[in-house]
């Protein structure tokens, strides 16, 4: 007999010097507020020439915030990953000072027309940012360890395509802008779509990782591709039945892309087929097809997405002036307030990317594509350390949620492909969105915590008894 | 204000903003570097481990070049986090993964939980692997199938590298 070389307590002594990391994502908070701030400040001075009174509060209040979910981290997750917060903190930073500037061009427009100023949605969204980092604080509180989820799987399922079909409740559902995406609560309005995709994602993990042995099965092949069972076909054409019935509900792309792709990119990871996303891509491919056949809006967007500057006067204004402001702001941008991001309808949320693009240009645009790239390496990276499957899979879907929406709006601002109404994580003005990521960005740091805290004693089985001793 | 003021804050954010993310990168950087810097301190507090007494300089060329009569008698770690540690060779097969069940337990993010095996037969000891990800390489070639391994040789499974020793 080979006697098991598991050199058990010498391993424990050498990872129990694991730092934590949690001075270095304090300094990185600092460095990111004092960022932040002087955005702000810019904002004010380039757009109103004085410091508007608003900046003051808004600094003060995200300082506060950002400083209370970094001590609720230090205390409930001590060993999560030290990067994820900051990145996220300076692309919601990135939008309030956008936001603000928004809003300054909104009262300067007001005041032209001797109308009343608006209120400032920069305060809202700084509002919005405490819901988001209490709610932040709270899961990591309440989910100490991510496994937990697991138990209640069909339960996630059902809560998610309850959410995304809320809005379709008749006297609940509200219509903004043509898309029949929001729920109306007393004053508030709500996107339970955002939700969904939070909880969506739990179950697909929970549920891939029981099936995922199923799924990988191959009869034969065909053209090297392994080609999966029929009768394990049956899950991607449910996801693919729900996302297409969303669309058909909401008239709204976005949340239906991002949910099948979303589906499918899980799939592969859980299963390391390729043939699923051929099936996938040629599934969305069908969609597609189909919501243009049906949908008058879907072929309105594509037809802008060919050829915008023949409409640019009517429903291809929007992407238009996106171009125009890309262009206007060229290489270094027009600086903080000394450009017309105003002039691009929803500026400060669908369209927040061509905001960036035109004061800040391709230099400031480039920072927050590899702030998102960083948030992205970050949660992979914890998925690759992760040790149980459950945890990978749900940190690799919350990084292809990220990368989808950040690829699905910043193509769809430079024309790369047609527009779909989505949301930029941390970074659009909308509390749904922003509280959604929170709880994501809190999921993630839980299962980083999770991956990188130094383990306890390491209990090898025995001959004679089986002891396994559970983490504190 | 001054068109040269306001040319000097335009750029300044810029560089504000690219100092944040280059200083979130380089913590990122270290980040990654983390284990090498780990591995020598990690590997001098395994030596006095009891239950396999390692030796410590490995001779890195094979004892035996080339097909050695006499059978192998311990497997190796040469390289990774777990340098030093030998496993006895006997008549039962050695699995190599993160699985706790596994007789070689690694810590390696790029092996799979369970990445190979070693097994003797009719007096030569065969590597396979278990359908790993990143795959299990004698030498520089990755195996695709059950192979005998001669003494000396290295197999590479994720950042660590076993040698069949006499």
């Amino acid at each position: 007999m080979s006697a098991p070389v598991i050199p058990g307590r010498q391993v424990e002594q050498a990872r129990s010097r694991q730092p934590t990391r949690r001075n270095v994502e304090l300094a990185l908070l600092v460095l990111v507020w004092l960022v932040g701030s002087l955005a702000l400040l810019l904002v004010s001075m380039g757009a109103a020439d004085e410091v508007v009174p608003e900046t003051w509060t808004v600094i003060g209040i995200t300082g506060a915030l950002l400083l209370g979910i970094h001590l609720a981290v230090r205390w409930l997750a001590p060993y999560a990953d030290p990067l994820m917060l900051p990145t996220a903190a300076a692309l919601n930073l990135l939008g309030i000072a956008m936001i603000a500037r928004l809003d300054i061009a909104e009262a300067l427009r007001a005041a032209a027309n001797d109308t009343d100023a608006p209120g400032s949605d920069a305060l809202d969204q700084a509002l919005w940012l405490a819901v988001g980092a209490i709610a932040a604080a709270l899961v990591l509180l309440v989910v100490r360890d991510h496994r937990a989820l697991r138990r209640y799987t069909y339960i996630w399922g059902l809560t998610g395509v309850v959410l995304l079909l809320l809005p379709m409740v008749p006297g609940l559902g509200v219509t903004i802008n043509g898309a029949n995406l929001w729920i109306q609560v007393g004053p508030f309005t709500f996107q339970p779509a955002e939700l969904a995709k939070v909880v969506l994602t739990i179950f697909f993990a929970s549920y891939l990782v029981q099936t995922r042995e199923q799924l990988a099965l191959v009869r034969h092949k065909v053209l090297g591709l392994g080609v999966p069972r029929g009768r394990d076909l049956g899950p991607i054409l449910v996801v693919w039945a729900v996302a297409m019935l969303t669309m058909a509900a909401q008239t709204d792309l976005g949340t239906a892309v991002m949910i099948f792709g979303l589906f499918v990119g899980m799939l592969y990871v859980a299963t390391g087929r390729r043939s699923w996303i051929v099936l996938g891509v040629l599934l969305m491919v069908v969609g597609g097809l189909l919501a243009y056949t049906l949908f008058s809006h879907v072929q309105v967007r594509v037809k802008v997405w060919l050829d915008p500057f023949a409409y640019a006067n009517d429903e291809g204004y929007q992407i238009v002036q996106s171009l125009y402001g890309f262009a206007f702001g060229g290489v270094m941008g027009a600086g903080w307030g000394r450009g017309y991001p105003q002039l691009v309808p929803f500026a400060e949320n669908d369209f927040i990317f061509s905001a960036i693009g035109e004061e800040l240009g391709l230099v400031g645009a480039f920072a927050v594509v590899v702030l998102f790239a960083i948030l992205i390496q970050r949660a992979l990276r914890t998925a690759q350390a992760s040790r149980d499957a459950f945890g990978a899979l749900l940190v690799t879907g919350y990084a292809i949620i990220l990368g989808l929406q950040v690829f699905v709006v910043f193509g769809g601002v430079t024309k790369l492909i047609p527009h779909t109404g989505l949301t930029t994580p941390f970074m659009s003005a909308g509390g749904s969105s922003l509280l959604a990521n929170w709880i994501i960005l809190a999921l993630l740091l839980r299962v980083s915590d999770h991956v990188r805290r130094p383990d306890p004693v390491i209990v090898r089985p025995d001959d004679a008894t089986t002891e396994v001793v559970g983490r504190p | 204000m001054s068109e040269l003021v306001i040319t000097l804050m335009r750029f300044g954010f810029l560089i504000a903003l690219w100092l944040a993310v280059v200083a979130i990168v380089l913590v990122l950087r270290r980040d990654l570097a983390a284990p090498k810097e780990a591995r020598p301190q990690a590997a001098a507090s395994r030596l006095p481990s009891p239950s396999a007494p390692p030796v410590p300089p490995q001779p890195r060329a094979p004892r035996g070049s080339g097909r050695s009569s006499s059978t192998p008698r311990k497997l190796t770690v040469v390289e990774g986090e777990l340098a030093g540690t030998v496993i006895p060779l006997g008549s039962s097969p050695i699995t190599v993964g993160r699985a706790a069940d596994s007789t070689l337990v690694l810590k390696d993010d790029y092996a799979s939980s369970r990445h190979a095996r070693f097994f003797p037969s009719d007096g030569q000891w065969i590597v396979e692997d278990l359908g790993s990800t990143n795959g299990t390489w004698i030498e520089r070639t990755r195996i695709t199938g059950p192979t005998v391994l001669r003494v000396g040789a290295k197999v590479r499974v994720g950042r660590t590298t076993l040698q069949l020793q006499r």
